[in-house]
């Protein structure tokens, strides 16, 4: 069978986009993180991504690509599983599965949701027009994007839906970050139990990282 | 000891089912789980009742033929014992003891704990042999196989075929007990020139039966009598991978 038939083939298509996203929310968090280094560092950084120009637009098809495969088998191979299951036991118990690993896919769709909004909010610009860059005063001739996010997590209603998809992101990479070693048949056994405490170690710092962003502005310690 | 058993009974695979309570008083810690369940079934036929029908043959814990999910764990709470080999001093006095059959949709109940599992032999006809010319006996070490790789094999041989993997999978996915056959058999010289074919054919069969695909959440590796590792599940990962690597030499897939 085929890569995008096969039940194994399907796994690991999970597995090597999941890698990229990973590698994308990598460097985006490192951009964002200038955040802390003030005004002047967040928007020389958001200027240099609108300089990309046309690289931006291939760059967005690729990560809608992976998206596209990611969600898609992510969401096929639920539906299946579900039908593969018959009714629950009187008793229901599980000796070593985890919470984010029973709930890849809810955790999954939070994010997708979450991403849809926070398009809307800092690409498209249009769920708070009043505080968007691009009606924001322009400091020395380019868009005030640290104000944007600032004002923005100022709103308490506004951090709550960042750090609560945060943490679903959270969730789902401490199931991920460890899942797809497996998957590429990398592990030996007893490897798998390191990879596995390295993964979750990982999802902890990223979590941190992320959600530092919105809960230090909302705290009013970046401002 | 006296205990409290809730079993699952099922007149055929049409009927609902459901749970029955029945009292088991003087049950001898000695007796295996299986003998506790004769007793209550001498009990019902006195009283004419219909017994409880459940599989069992070697009672020794190499056939595979047992099959009950004990409060919630297929063959029971021991580690690495099948439900035949589970004796009755794991329990204590007055314990109320929960008895149902494996569940997947592969696996049709059709009375009271017995479960069609042929679907798992459907996965074995799509790949899990080696074909070979039978003919005199070959003698010893014709194929030299180093130690290491016998016992990686004999590991994943070790596996019985109870399907006990399946019943813990929040997936109902066989990939554990597929695993087993292809990483066994990929291992071994004899088996490597099917490798391509076997991984695809029993992988197509796991889907086509109904069973479920796997997310490693490795409940079934817990759940196993025989220990088997889900190291080979990422064998098996790896044979699929290779499988799709184009080759002049090896035999189509
Ligand atoms: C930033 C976004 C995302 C990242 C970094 C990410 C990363 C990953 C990784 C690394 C895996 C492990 C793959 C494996 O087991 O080999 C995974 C699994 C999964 N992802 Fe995502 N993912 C993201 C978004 C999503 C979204 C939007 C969905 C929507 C449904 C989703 C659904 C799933 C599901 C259901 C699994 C489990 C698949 C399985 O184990 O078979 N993910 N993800
Ligand atoms: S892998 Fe273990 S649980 Fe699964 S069929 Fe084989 S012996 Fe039974
Ligand atoms: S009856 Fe043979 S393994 Fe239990």
């Amino acid at each position: 069978m085929n890569l995008f038939t096969s039940t194994v083939g399907r796994k690991i298509l999970m597995a090597v986009t999941g890698l990229l996203l990973i590698g994308f929310i990598t460097v985006h968090l490192l951009g964002n993180l200038s955040i802390f280094w003030g005004a002047d560092a967040i928007n020389a950084y958001a200027k240099h991504l609108h300089d990309l120009g046309l690289l931006v637009w291939v760059f967005r098809l690729v990560m809608l690509c992976l998206f596209a495969i990611h969600i898609t088998f992510g969401v096929q191979l639920y539906l299946e599983n579900r039908a593969a299951n018959s009714e629950d036991y009187a008793i229901q118990k599980t000796l070593v599965t985890t919470f984010s690993a029973k709930t890849m896919v809810f955790t999954g769709l939070i994010i997708l949701a979450f991403l849809l909004y926070h398009l809307l909010h800092f690409t498209v610009q249009v769920t708070n027009p009043a505080i968007s860059a691009t009606n924001l005063p322009l400091v020395d001739g380019h868009l005030d994007v640290f104000s944007m996010v600032v004002l923005s997590f100022q709103k308490v209603f506004i951090a709550v839906i960042y750090i609560v998809a945060l943490i679903a992101l959270f969730l789902h990479l401490s199931h991920g970050l460890q899942s797809w070693v497996q998957t590429l048949g990398w592990s030996t056994g007893p490897s798998q139990d390191k990879v596995t405490a390295v993964g979750k170690i990982l999802a902890i710092v990223y979590g941190l990282a992320y959600i530092a962003i919105p809960l230090f502005i909302l705290a009013r310690i970046v401002k | 000891m006296n205990l409290t058993l809730h079993v699952w009974r099922q007149k055929g695979p049409q009927d609902k089912g459901k749970l029955v309570t029945y009292p088991a008083p003087n049950v001898d810690s000695d007796m295996s789980f299986l003998e506790m369940l004769d007793e209550i079934n001498d009990e019902l036929i006195r009283k004419g009742e219909d017994p409880i029908a459940f599989d069992h043959d070697c009672r020794e814990g190499i056939c595979g033929m047992c099959s009950q999910v004990v409060n919630g764990r297929p063959h029971g709470h021991q580690e690495r014992t099948t439900v035949c080999q589970l004796h009755m001093r794991q329990f204590n006095d007055g314990d109320e003891i929960f008895v149902e059959p494996w569940r997947a949709k592969a696996f049709p109940i059709q009375k009271d704990l017995i479960v069609d599992r042929s679907s798992m032999d459907v996965i074995m006809q799509a790949g899990g042999y080696v074909s070979c010319h039978t003919g005199g006996v070959p003698d010893g070490n014709t194929f030299p196989i180093p130690k290491k790789v016998a016992d990686y094999a004999m590991d994943a041989a070790e596996c019985i075929g109870c399907g006990a993997c399946i019943a813990a999978c929040p997936n109902s996915s066989a990939m554990l007990f597929t695993s087993a056959k292809v990483a066994q058999l990929a291992a071994l010289p004899q088996g490597k020139p099917e490798a391509r074919k076997r991984v695809q054919a029993m992988t197509k069969a796991l889907l086509d039966e109904g069973f479920g695909n796997c997310t490693n959440h490795y409940e079934c590796e817990a759940a196993c009598p025989k220990g088997i590792s889900v190291k080979f599940i990422a064998k098996l990962n790896r044979e699929y991978l290779k499988s799709m690597i184009p080759s002049s030499t090896a035999e189509p897939v």
